[in-house]
């Protein structure tokens, strides 16, 4: 119990008073409730879908799918993304508030997938947004999303929530580095990643 | 009807409209045409009342590498028979009539194939591009096409991680 | 109309929108609530896949034709097989032709699960997609038995089919088709298809006459909501389908008027029915041992020629219009979905619907977006 936590020290056995930090806190009611934005282009929405569905239901995890941006804070591409689709895909991103999370779901999503040998697809998600999980599979099982969703999970917990400016602050200047540009128009394309 | 009478009935009927009828798998016929007679050959198939062709199946375009050829599928539940009437275009500015007014569903079908291969279909209400973005460029199914570098600034290619230069540093 | 001044209104739905079976974009003029036209915009999941069976060859190309349709891939497969088996003269052993029409007609039933649970979940009704999605779950578990994946099959080969059904399998197919038969499809009608909600808010909507579902070459289940006895498996029949005996379900206009949004909903589901039938009737007609894919020579080539093989699809008539030169690789693949036929229906029967109808209508009529854009 402890360790799952983080607990720092409960005084005494039969007290109902528990020490912690205050990141340890927020961080836990922001990992246990992460929303999820529904960006299901392609094959991999169905598999989205019967994640949610009652077999394996991701709502045990405080996941619940919003139709609008601005009510999520974790986005789950599932699907191939087109040159056409791309802008749409880098505005609903902007217009998610911060601190937003990105998986790409499935082979299309992370590098083109199947479709490389065609000529409307973007090979990859992450020459438009930023992503935190690629999650192999083409479709991924809903047992694999779990994993995916309990890894951002996880890459929340170690956050430090008080630093807010130094971790924005690091976050830019690690985009800077990867080339990637944060205002708002379309990608415009680097060698790197 | 027997597939040899129904071959003579259109020989009949379509005489100097059509350059050659022939047998196609599938229990199929492929009527080809030139340009002009187009329209005019759809129109007798879905009209007239031995034929009564009245249910299109698919509309397509291909490109034989000299020549583009649109091809229409057509049913007829009066006879229980399937058509194919083909017509071949020419390269530079390939124009046909677009049969519209015969079948409104086949306005999406001709719209489709304007925006793959280029064919212009005269007379039709709304021919813009449908599947690609109005401002892409180039004709995608035809064989001498060149898949783009790069389409509004967004380079379609991906840098593979395992081929580095000198400087360690890995190019689309 | 009214007696209230209003203007014109353009507004945009989709591409990104919860209700849009995918990522479809209608432009809608509406004055207030009433719309006076819908124009959709397509080709936010245009693919090229027509464009990459040029570069593959034949056999290759099949995982492509799952992604045509996604919810119903076995179907696909099993298009594209006849296809290319009819221009090159391959035949089937028995045992495969009856694996595919199970695999076939078991894809053809999740499908429609998709289908009107999409239509439920759009109306507003949540949780008849959940108890779909449930049943849904037990049909992936008999496919992943089967062919080994969840979604996207891959299951037919040109010849015949990838593997044979392993043991045990017989049994729980039939134990899954009855308990559709006998148990799931009574008390769903009896929660949800004859509920007065349901029913006032599909009854009279998007009446679309035989007439023009024909003008607009509608196929499958749209087809026959309105009316028109035709299916592709009864009458122009593929595989071994002439060898089954069930019946075509057709709209006759049960709580409305004939072609409404109930009939195609209706015909959809009275398919499932019809399906557990065919399928039950393979299992005891299947040979019980034999061999499962004709030998093809290596390498593969199809000869010279042209060929358009129709076949029924849960969505609607999949044609594939082939070209070869002979070679190992299509000259030319295109593929003739249902749903594409579908979209173009809508603009001409949305002026003077509510939009809240409108999303009936796109749900009833069951597009998905990889079959309009491939």
């Amino acid at each position: 119990m402890l360790d799952r936590f983080n607990i720092v020290n409960r005084l005494s056995p039969d007290r109902d008073l528990i020490l912690t930090t205050v990141d340890t806190a927020v961080n836990l009611a922001r990992a246990n409730s992460l929303w999820y934005l529904l960006m299901g282009l392609a094959c991999c929405s169905i598999e989205l879908m019967q994640t949610g569905g009652p077999r394996a239901d991701i709502d045990r995890f405080g996941s619940l799918f919003r139709a609008t941006p601005r009510q999520s804070d974790l986005m789950i591409v599932a699907g191939t993304v087109t040159l056409k689709m791309a802008p749409r895909l880098r505005r609903l991103y902007d217009q998610m508030a911060e601190p937003k999370y990105v998986i790409a779901m499935g082979s299309c999503a992370n590098c083109g997938g199947p479709f490389d040998l065609s000529y409307s697809v973007v090979r990859g998600i992450d020459k438009i947004i930023p992503v935190d999980v690629y999650l192999p599979g083409c479709p991924p099982r809903p047992e694999a999303l779990t994993e995916a969703l309990i890894k951002v999970q996880e890459k929340i917990k170690k956050e430090r929530f008080f630093l807010k400016q130094e971790a924005s602050q690091q976050r830019k200047t690690e985009q800077e580095k990867r080339g990637k540009d944060g205002s708002g128009i379309p990608f415009q394309g680097s060698s790197r990643y | 009807m027997e597939l040899h009478n129904f071959i003579t009935l259109i020989q009949e009927r379509l005489a100097g409209k059509v350059l050659s009828v022939a047998e196609m798998k599938n229990d199929d016929v492929m009527i080809t045409t030139d340009r002009e007679h187009f329209a005019e050959v759809v129109a007798i198939l879905k009209n007239n009342s031995s034929f009564r062709f009245s249910t299109l199946m698919n509309q397509s375009g291909a490109d034989y590498t000299d020549t583009l050829a649109v091809m229409v599928n057509l049913y007829s539940g009066f006879l229980r028979r399937k058509v194919t009437v083909k017509a071949f275009l020419q390269r530079e500015n390939p124009e046909i009539d677009s049969l519209v007014p015969l079948f409104r569903g086949i306005d999406w079908y001709e719209r489709e194939t304007f925006d793959m291969f280029g064919i212009r279909f005269l007379g039709h209400p709304n021919l813009k591009r449908l599947l690609l973005p109005d401002d892409w460029e180039g004709y995608p199914l035809r064989k001498d096409y060149v898949y783009p570098h790069s389409y509004n600034g967004m380079e379609t290619g991906r840098a593979d991680l395992l081929d580095v230069d000198a400087a360690g540093e890995a190019h689309v | 109309m009214s007696k209230y001044s209003s203007q014109e209104m353009v507004l945009n739905m989709g591409p990104h929108h919860p209700s849009t079976h995918g990522v479809i974009r209608f432009i809608l003029q509406t004055d207030g609530e009433m719309m006076v036209k819908a124009t959709p915009d397509i080709g936010f999941l245009h693919r090229g896949i027509e464009k990459i069976a040029e570069r593959l060859p034949w056999q290759a190309f099949m995982p492509y034709t799952d992604r045509v349709d996604y919810v119903a891939s076995v179907n696909c497969n099993l298009g594209y097989a006849v296809a290319v088996e009819r221009l090159a003269d391959i035949t089937v052993p028995e045992r495969a032709e009856y694996l595919r029409v199970i695999a076939a007609e078991l894809s053809r039933i999740g499908s429609h699960f998709i289908g009107f649970g999409a239509l439920l979940l759009d109306l507003g009704a949540v949780t008849p997609f959940v108890h779909a999605l449930r049943e849904r779950e037990r049909y992936n578990d008999l496919m992943e038995m089967l062919c080994g994946a969840r979604l996207t099959h891959n299951y037919v080969r040109i010849g015949g089919v990838a593997q044979d059904a392993p043991d045990g399998f017989a049994e729980k197919c039939l134990s899954f088709v009855d308990h559709l038969e006998y148990e799931f499809i009574g008390e769903f009608n009896n929660m949800i298809s004859f509920n007065t909600i349901l029913i006032n808010r599909l009854a009279n909507v998007g009446v679309i006459s035989a007439a023009t579902a024909n003008d607009f070459t509608l196929s499958g289940p749209n087809l026959r909501g309105s009316g028109a006895d035709f299916d592709l498996r009864r009458d122009e029949p593929y595989s071994v389908y002439n060898r089954f005996n069930f019946d075509v379900p057709k709209g006759t206009g049960k709580f409305g008027s004939l072609g409404d949004s109930y009939d195609r909903y209706w015909v959809r589901i009275e398919e499932v029915t019809q399906s557990c039938r065919i399928i039950r009737e393979a299992l005891r007609k299947m040979p019980k041992s034999g061999d499962i894919r004709t030998r093809l020579p290596k390498p593969f080539t199809v000869p010279a020629g042209e060929v358009y093989v129709r076949t029924e699809a849960p969505r609607g008539e999949l044609g594939f219009y082939l070209v070869s030169d002979g070679g190992k690789q299509p000259f030319r693949v295109k593929i003739r979905t249902g749903s594409f036929s579908a979209m173009t229906i809508i603009e001409h029967i949305s002026q003077g619907v509510m939009v809240a109808d409108l999303v009936a209508i796109i749900g009833s009529l069951d597009v998905v977006a990889p079959e309009i854009d491939r």
